[in-house]
């Protein structure tokens, strides 16, 4: 008996772990052949819902945006979530969502991945105006940055506070992950398409930057502007010369460097649901919502 | 005893281990022919005759049987699934997409802009740097951080309360660190986070309030209770006449502890801080919050930053789309991880087998 079972377990498992990866290789197949089709499924959508993915930066306002309108037009479901721009966009070329949210333009790249997972082009919504304001500790005396100095502070050229005018602490880099939209930004606007400093820290989300900073004396950090508690924004000094605070009037005149705008993104022209919707939070009436939310309306024939 | 070994082999890795662990003793004493292991010899004729019986039962019996069976192979079958997956997302790296060298994921290399060959993992801007190598070196930083924590407090409490406390306290301390486990892991790292970070901070004055040291102190609290339970198993399934008789030869009570009860417990033990190293290597949402993320090679700072893999995976997988090169590295780095986890473990299960039969061999 116990020569049985021994001499048996090991056939038992042999032939086991071969219909197991014969599963598995007709479940893998099964899988592949039916993502395709779930995508399809999607983006036909039923008429009433709506889903919108990407820019953690834009899930507050994405949010009350989604609120407003369900509250205005009862029947039609918006569901909204985050994880980054790249991730939104990456969702609309895979076909699981319908609108996605960017705090950064769409690439090149990006657009020719629609076109060709989606047979549309990219179509663009501008929805907000946004500031990505550098904060830093409310106990730093630091008023004011160049760009230049930034870069070279987030480049890791630059490693304390005295030599950018603060005083004599050493700088703690806090940037965001690598999927987020206002990383690529800040990363395009600022660096000039260089590398963050390795000793940069990653953190997932602004709101985390943003806590970071406010218990760190010697942190900066960066993030839209609708953040900004706890923490201090700096005065950027613009093309002019002189230093600019992140407000309403400097972002709409683009007197602030590092104004840009927040987008909504669908697989070609809106149509049904999406299309009302962003006709809707492009109206007056869905821009009188963007202030309260911390960001700026789009200006009037900006849109 | 036969129904039990083949079980053992098929069982998932944990149990396995367990098993492992508390059976040392049992069988070592059977040498000796002591314990309850002489039902064995002399019943074989009446657990034939058992089995026997239990083969013909009702149908329902069998039914049973089929559905016990048909569990365990799903479990199976979930791991082959997994690693198939993952694989099969990886592996078109090797001959597809020119445009990332494959002697680029580990070896430095001088980019534009870099005064000197590094190992840098940028993997998002008009060139994507994709070194793995900082990545490793940050897992490895944070998880044997991690154990250097929680392997003394662990096996010091799994000593005092198996073999030290009186019975109330034990029936405190045990369920209270056995409770660590329960903890959701995000909640560790919130802890990490929020407090821990602040308070090593302004106690040790270090610059980065986020640190792989900060990680590695979350880090033990997950990995603790792994290493406490099987240690504690391991010591407690000692049988109390080996400490018996070494207290009778006039052994004191640390002599016994440490050259009898240890020496005995040790593979269980040995058994314990390899699934610890195996918890620590694969947990993700401590490090994620509380390291910092920043991916440099500072191998042994330990108040520096540590980015690790499991953390790279989890913030990076969201955003890349399907199929470019920066997905299948991450797929990549899955399947490395899963080899280490694996060959961990059956690294784990060699050494304590044969410390196992020195063990025996040696005689208790």
């Amino acid at each position: 008996m116990p020569h049985d079972a021994r001499s048996s377990a090991p056939r038992t498992l042999a032939s086991a772990l071969c219909a197991a990866l014969f599963f598995a290789s007709v479940l893998v197949g099964a899988c592949s052949g039916g993502h395709r089709s779930g995508a399809g499924g999607a983006s036909a959508g039923e008429p009433s819902t709506l889903t919108i993915a990407g820019s953690d930066t834009m899930v507050i306002l994405a949010q009350r945006f989604a609120e407003a309108y369900m509250r205005a037009h009862p029947g039609t479901t918006i569901q909204v979530s985050g994880g980054g721009s790249g991730t939104g966009i990456a969702a609309l070329v895979n076909g699981t969502t319908t609108i996605a949210d960017a705090s950064r333009a769409m690439k090149d790249d990006e657009k020719a991945r629609v076109r060709t997972q989606r047979h549309a082009d990219a179509h663009e919504t501008r929805v907000a105006l946004d500031a990505v304001a550098i904060y830093v500790h409310v106990s730093n005396p630091l008023q004011q940055l160049t760009i230049a100095q930034l870069a070279s502070i987030y480049r890791g050229q630059v490693t304390n506070w005295r030599d950018v005018g603060g005083a004599d602490r050493q700088i703690i880099l806090y940037s965001r992950e690598n999927n987020s939209g206002t990383y690529v930004y800040f990363k395009e606007h600022v660096l000039a398409d260089a590398d963050f400093a390795t000793h940069a820290q990653t953190l997932p989300g602004t709101a985390a930057v943003i806590n970071a900073v406010s218990r760190d004396p010697g942190g900066i950090g960066y993030g839209g502007i609708a953040f900004a508690t706890g923490v201090r924004p700096v005065a950027l000094v613009g093309s002019a010369g002189t230093p600019i605070e992140p407000t309403l009037a400097t972002a709409t005149s683009g007197a602030y460097p590092l104004a840009r705008f927040l987008f909504m993104y669908t697989a070609g022209e809106p149509a049904g649901t999406a299309k009302e919707f962003l006709e809707w939070v492009t109206s007056p009436e869905g821009q009188a919502l963007v202030e309260p939310v911390g960001y700026f309306p789009v200006p009037r024939g900006g849109a | 005893m036969s129904e039990t070994h083949s079980t053992d082999a098929s069982a998932p890795p944990p149990d396995e281990l367990r098993a492992i662990a508390s059976g040392t003793v049992a069988s070592g004493t059977v040498a000796s022919g002591t314990v309850a292991s002489g039902s064995d010899a002399s019943g074989s004729d009446d657990s034939r005759s058992l089995t026997r019986r239990r083969r013909h039962g009702p149908a329902w019996h069998r039914f049973g049987e089929l559905a016990v069976r048909v569990m365990a192979l799903t479990a199976v079958l979930a791991i082959v699934l997994i690693f198939a997956f993952v694989l099969r997302e990886a592996i078109p790296i090797l001959w597809e997409d020119s445009s990332l060298h494959l002697a680029d994921l580990f070896s430095p290399r001088q980019w534009a802009n870099y005064d000197a060959p590094v190992y840098v993992w940028q993997p998002v801007g008009s060139v994507a740097k994709m070194n793995i190598v900082p990545l490793f070196v940050g897992t490895l930083k944070v998880t044997v951080l991690a154990l250097f924590f929680a392997v003394p407090l662990a096996i010091g409490s799994a000593i005092f309360v198996s073999q030290y406390a009186p019975r109330r306290v034990r029936e405190i301390v045990k369920p209270a660190i056995e409770l660590l486990a329960g903890v959701p892991s995000v909640v560790l790292g919130f802890f990490a986070l929020m407090l821990l970070a602040t308070w090593v901070q302004d106690t040790l004055g270090l610059p980065y309030r986020l640190n792989a040291l900060v990680a590695s102190m979350g880090l033990a609290l997950a990995v603790i209770p792994v290493i406490f339970t099987i240690s504690e198993d391991a010591l407690d399934a000692v049988p109390r006449e080996l400490k018996e008789a070494s207290l009778a030869l006039g052994a004191r009570g640390w002599q016994t502890t440490l050259r009898v009860v240890l020496p005995a417990a040790l593979p269980g033990i040995a058994a314990a801080v390899i699934l610890g190293f195996g918890r620590a290597i694969g947990e993700t949402m401590v490090v994620l919050m509380a390291s910092g993320n920043a991916a440099v090679m500072v191998p042994f700072d330990p108040t520096s930053s540590a980015r690790t893999v499991t953390a790279t995976i989890a913030a990076e997988l969201g955003e890349v789309s399907q199929g470019d090169a920066h997905w299948r590295v991450l797929f990549m780095l899955g399947v490395m991880l899963f080899c280490v986890t694996f060959v961990l473990n059956r690294i784990g299960v060699a050494v304590v087998a044969r410390l196992h039969r020195k063990l025996t061999a040696a005689g208790p």
